[in-house]
C-alpha cells in the first residue's frame, strides 16, 4: 500500500501527485515511469516518475484523467493509499552535458518530458523548450519547464496562449535560425505530433528522441503488449525503452495499437462486425 | 481390514474422474476436474501393487513416497497419507493437477504396462485437497535462527523454498515482481485447470509460517540482488522464465496478436474474464488461431473458447504425438470442441482495412527426420500455402530467459541462453546465492521448480550453519 502525501490539481484534469514509495524514490532515475494499480480488480497503468524525494521516501506523478483508470486514480485523496505501485521501470534517459538540446512537449506529454527536461538542465544543457496544446488550459507545466530553460515557447492551436499553431512551428524556426546545430529534440507527446516533430528534424539530420507509450501490462519484458517496431524491429517499449531513435519508430503500428482498445464494445468484441 | 491379495488389486478398475459437462464447461472458468469422493478415491489407491522396485518413485522428479501414501489412503488414514506426501511435495494440490504425471510418475507405474496405471496424480489431489480442509497448517517453529533469506519470485521454486526455509526457522522475505502472487501458477495457469483459491491458500500457510511476503518489487529495478545480498545471509532466486517468444513472421504486432503471456496474463491476474469494464480489457476473438502444441497452447486456446470463441483452433508445426501438452488437456480440449489443425507452420498474419487480424497464411508440414530432441523434424510441403480466417492470433511458443535482474549481476554466471548456471545444490557462481526452476532450467515444469525450491533451502541451510547472522553483527 503506498499512501498518497498530496494531490492537486494543475490544470484541468491534470493532477499532481506525490505519493509515499521510499525504495521507488531511492531508485530512480530521470526517463523511468512506474505501474500504478489502484485498488483490486483495477488496470495497471504506467506512469512517469516525475520527481522524487529520496530523504522524505516519496515520488511525483503528474497524470492527465484521459480514461477511466487515471481518472479514478486522480480522484485519490491525500492521506489515502495506493494498493500497488511498481518501479522504476524502463531504461533512463542518458544524460550528459552536450551543450544545447530542445525539448518539445505537447499535451500530457509535458509530464513525460519534464524529468528529462530538467535532468538534462541539471546536467548543464542550454535547453529551449516548446509546449503545445489545443489552447491555454491544456499547455502544462510552463512555468515550471520555462524555470530551467534558457528560452520557453507555448503553441496553441487557437491562439488563446503563446504562438499560434502547432509546436512544429517554432520548432523549424529554432532550426533553421540557430547557428549552432542542436546535440538533440526530446519530443513527447500524442504520436501524431511525435511523427511531426521526426519527419521535420530528419533532413536537419538533430537526433531526436522520442517516448513511446503503448499499452503495458506488467512493464519488466514478460507480456510483450508494449511491443514497437524500431528501424525494422521489434523492440519491447518497457524494458527497451521508454525512448527510441523518433527517425527509427513505425509511428502507424503504434497508433493503432494504442487505439486497439478503444475500438472494442464493453464485451470486448469489435464494433465493427467480423465475417468469420 | 484384510489384506487384499494382487489378484483383487488387478482386479479392480481405474477411477473415472467426475468433471463439469464439457459443453456447459467451455462456456465458464470453474475447475474441470470436480476430484474424487473419499470411497472412490480409497478403491483406487487399492490398485497400488506396493510393488518392491517401486518405479513410480522414479519416475517422479521429487521422489514422492508413491506407494506409501496410497497405502495409508487405501487403509482410510488420508492425514497419514497427507503427512507422507508432505514430506517430498510441498505443494500436492497443485502438482496432483498440474504435473505431466502420464510422463513421470504413473507413465512409470506397472500397472500401466498391461492396462491403465495408478491415478497417482488424482489421487494426490484427493489427498491434498483433504488435508487443506481437515488439518492445520504448519506453525512455524519456536526456535528462530536469526538468519534472514530473500527468496526472489513466488512462483512455485519461490514458495516451496520459503516455506522450507522458515519451517527450519529462519526468517524468510519474498520479493514479488507482480501485484499479486504464485508466478506461473496465477498469471499463467487458468483458473479451470488450478483454481486460485489453491494459491491463495499456501501463500497463506506461508504466511502463518511467518514469511514475508512483499509484492511490486522489481529485483533489478526497485532493488539490486547487490542489494539484497548486503541486507540478507542467503538469497535464493526464482524468478521465472519470462520473455515470450514470437513467430517472426510478417503481421505479428497487427490489433489482435497476443502472445501466450499476455493473453492469460490479462484473463487469469487481471481478471479480464469476469467482464468488469473498470478493470483490463481482453479482445474476444469469434475466431481465434493459436500457435504451439504445448501447455501453454492449450491453456490459451481453451481460454479463448471460454471467452465466447465460436472456433477455437490449435494451429501446431507437428503432429500430435509430439505435442508436448499434458494428455489430460489435449482431451479436454478435443472434448470442448477445439480443431487442431497439425502439421502446419505460419508464414504471415493478415490484416483487414482497420489494421485488425484478417487470416492467417500457413502452410503444410510433413515429419521427416528425427531432430536432436529426437521428435521427427517437420518439413515444409511445397505448394501447400493456404489461408484460415480468423480475427485474433495467440502466440504460444514458449519463453526465455528474463535478463532484468541479472543484466544489473555481472558476476552471475549464465549460460549461452542467460539462464543462470547452478550447481546440482542450487548454487551459483555468487557466494550465498542460489536459483532454480525456469531460470536455471529454461522453461519446465512444476514439480522442478518446487524440487529446486527444496533443494536449495537445505542447501542454504547447510550455508548458514557456523555463520553469525548479519542481523546480530
Ligand atoms: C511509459 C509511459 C509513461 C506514461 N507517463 C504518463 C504520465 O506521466 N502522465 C500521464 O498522464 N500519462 C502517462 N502515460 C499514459 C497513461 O498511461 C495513459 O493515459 C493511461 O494508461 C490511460 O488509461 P485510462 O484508463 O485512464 O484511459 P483509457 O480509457 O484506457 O484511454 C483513454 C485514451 O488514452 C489512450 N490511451 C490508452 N492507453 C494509453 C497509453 N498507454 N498511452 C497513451 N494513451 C493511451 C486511449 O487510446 C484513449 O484515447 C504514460 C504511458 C506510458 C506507456
Ligand atoms: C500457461 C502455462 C501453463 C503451464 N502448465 C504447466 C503444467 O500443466 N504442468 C507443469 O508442470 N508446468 C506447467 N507450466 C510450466 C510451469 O508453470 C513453470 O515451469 C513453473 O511455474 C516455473 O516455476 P518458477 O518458480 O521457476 O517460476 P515462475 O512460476 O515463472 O515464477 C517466477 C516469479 O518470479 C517473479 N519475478 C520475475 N522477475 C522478477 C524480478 N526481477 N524480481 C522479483 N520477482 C520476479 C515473477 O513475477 C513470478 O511470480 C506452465 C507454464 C505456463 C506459462
Ligand atoms: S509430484 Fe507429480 S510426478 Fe511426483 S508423484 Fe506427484 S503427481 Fe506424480
Ligand atoms: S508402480 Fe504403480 S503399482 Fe507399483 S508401487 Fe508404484 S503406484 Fe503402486
Ligand atoms: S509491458 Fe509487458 S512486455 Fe512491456
Amino acid at each position: 500500500m503506498f499512501k498518497v502525501i498530496s494531490n492537486e490539481e494543475i490544470a484541468p484534469q491534470l493532477h499532481r501527485m506525490v505519493i509515499e514509495a521510499p525504495r521507488i524514490a531511492k531508485a530512480r532515475k530521470p526517463g523511468q515511469f512506474a505501474i500504478v494499480r489502484l485498488r483490486p480488480g483495477a488496470e495497471r497503468i504506467p506512469l512517469t516518475i516525475a520527481d522524487d524525494d529520496p530523504v522524505a521516501g516519496t515520488i511525483t506523478l503528474i497524470i492527465q484523467a484521459v480514461g477511466y483508470s487515471t481518472q479514478e486514480i486522480v480522484a485519490t485523496k491525500a492521506g489515502e493509499y495506493i494498493q500497488n505501485i511498481a518501479g522504476p521501470l524502463g531504461m533512463p534517459t542518458e544524460i550528459e552535458n552536450w551543450g544545447k538540446v530542445i525539448c518539445v512537449g505537447g499535451g500530457a506529454g509535458a509530464a513525460v518530458l519534464y524529468p528529462l527536461a530538467k535532468a538534462l538542465a541539471q546536467a548543464g544543457n542550454e535547453l529551449i523548450t516548446i509546449i503545445g496544446g489545443r489552447s491555454a488550459e491544456y499547455v502544462i507545466l510552463f512555468d515550471e519547464l520555462a524555470a530551467f530553460s534558457k528560452e520557453a515557447i507555448a503553441t496553441t492551436e487557437d491562439g488563446s496562449m503563446g504562438e499560434k499553431g502547432f509546436v512544429t512551428g517554432p520548432l523549424k524556426r529554432i532550426l533553421d535560425e540557430s547557428t549552432t546545430k542542436p546535440h538533440a529534440v526530446y519530443a513527447v507527446g500524442p504520436v501524431p505530433m511525435m511523427r511531426a516533430v521526426s519527419e521535420l528534424t530528419r533532413p536537419y539530420g538533430v537526433k531526436t528522441i522520442v517516448s513511446l507509450n503503448p499499452i503495458m501490462i506488467d512493464g519488466t519484458g514478460m507480456c510483450g503488449g508494449c511491443r514497437v517496431t524500431v528501424g525494422g524491429e521489434v523492440k519491447f517499449a518497457c524494458v527497451d525503452g521508454p525512448e527510441f531513435d523518433g527517425h527509427q519508430v513505425d509511428y502507424d503500428e503504434l497508433f493503432a495499437r494504442q487505439n486497439a482498445y478503444q475500438e472494442l464494445d464493453e464485451h470486448g468484441c469489435r464494433l465493427d462486425s467480423v465475417k468469420v | 481390514m484384510t489384506e487384499l491379495t494382487i489378484k483383487e488389486r488387478m482386479a479392480i478398475q481405474r477411477t473415472t474422474m467426475p468433471e463439469q459437462d464439457p459443453v456447459e464447461r467451455a462456456q465458464n472458468f470453474k475447475e474441470v476436474n470436480q476430484g474424487l469422493p473419499l470411497e472412490w478415491a480409497i478403491q483406487e489407491a487399492k490398485r497400488c501393487l506396493g510393488c518392491k522396485k517401486r518405479p513410480c518413485v522414479d519416475g517422479c522428479p521429487v521422489n514422492v513416497h508413491i506407494p506409501e501414501f496410497l497405502d495409508k489412503l487405501a487403509e482410510g488414514d488420508v492425514a497419514g497419507a497427507a503427512t507422507i506426501l508432505r514430506v517430498d511435495n510441498a505443494l500436492p494440490a497443485t502438482t496432483g493437477r498440474v504435473c505431466p504425471q502420464e510422463m513421470q510418475c504413473e507413465g512409470k507405474c506397472v500397472r500401466g504396462k498391461k492396462g491403465q496405471p495408478v491415478a497417482i496424480g488424482w489421487l494426490e489431489r484427493f489427498v491434498a485437497d483433504w488435508a487443506a480442509e481437515n488439518m492445520e497448517p504448519d506453525k512455524a517453529p519456536a526456535e528462530q535462527t536469526g538468519f534472514r533469506v530473500a527468496v526472489i519470485g513466488s512462483g512455485p521454486g519461490g514458495l516451496t523454498a520459503a516455506g522450507e526455509l522458515a519451517r527450519a526457522g529462519h526468517g524468510v522475505h519474498v520479493f514479488e515482481a507482480l501485484h499479486d502472487t504464485g508466478g506461473v501458477l496465477r498469471y499463467g495457469i487458468p483458473e479451470f485447470r488450478l483454481p486460485k483459491r489453491i494459491v491463495d491458500q499456501e501463500v497463506e500457510n506461508l504466511r502463518s509460517l511467518g514469511v514475508e511476503i512483499e509484492c511490486d518489487v522489481i529485483v533489478g529495478r526497485t532493488l539490486t540482488l547487490s542489494e539484497i545480498r548486503d541486507d540478507f545471509d542467503a538469497v535464493f532466486v526464482a524468478n521465472g522464465a519470462g520473455l515470450p517468444m514470437f513467430l517472426n513472421v510478417p503481421g505479428e504486432n497487427l490489433k489482435g496478436v497476443y502472445s501466450a503471456n499476455e493473453y492469460l496474463t490479462r484473463t487469469n491476474l487481471m481478471g479480464a474474464w469476469t467482464g468488469d469494464v473498470t478493470g483490463t480489457p481482453i479482445f474476444r476473438g469469434r475466431r481465434v488461431v493459436v500457435f504451439g502444441g504445448g501447455n501453454v497452447a492449450m491453456d490459451s486456446v481453451r481460454t479463448a473458447k471460454r471467452l465466447g470463441a465460436e472456433r477455437a483452433i490449435i494451429a501446431y508445426r507437428r503432429g500430435k504425438e509430439e505435442m508436448p501438452a499434458r494428455v489430460e488437456e489435449v482431451h479436454h480440449a478435443e472434448e470442448e470442441g477445439i480443431e487442431f489443425h497439425l502439421l502446419v507452420a505460419p508464414l504471415e498474419i493478415l490484416e483487414d482495412d482497420k489494421g485488425w487480424v484478417r487470416a492467417v497464411r500457413l502452410q503444410k508440414m510433413e515429419l521427416g527426420e528425427p531432430d536432436a530432441s529426437g521428435r521427427r523434424r517437420p518439413v515444409a510441403v511445397p505448394g501447400s500455402e493456404f489461408e484460415l480466417e480468423c480475427d485474433a492470433v495467440v502466440v504460444a511458443l514458449g519463453t526465455v530467459a528474463n535478463p532484468l535482474l541479472t543484466n544489473a549481476e555481472p558476476d552471475l554466471k549464465l549460460d549461452k541462453w542467460g539462464n543462470i548456471i547452478a550447481d546440482e545444490s542450487q548454487a551459483t557462481s555468487l557466494d550465498g546465492v542460489f536459483a532454480g526452476g525456469d531460470i536455471v532450467r529454461g522453461g519446465a515444469t512444476v514439480i522442478l521448480a518446487m524440487g529446486d525450491g527444496k533443494c536449495a533451502a537445505q542447501s542454504i541451510d547447510e550455508y548458514l550453519k557456523g555463520k553469525t547472522p548479519k542481523a546480530a553483527a
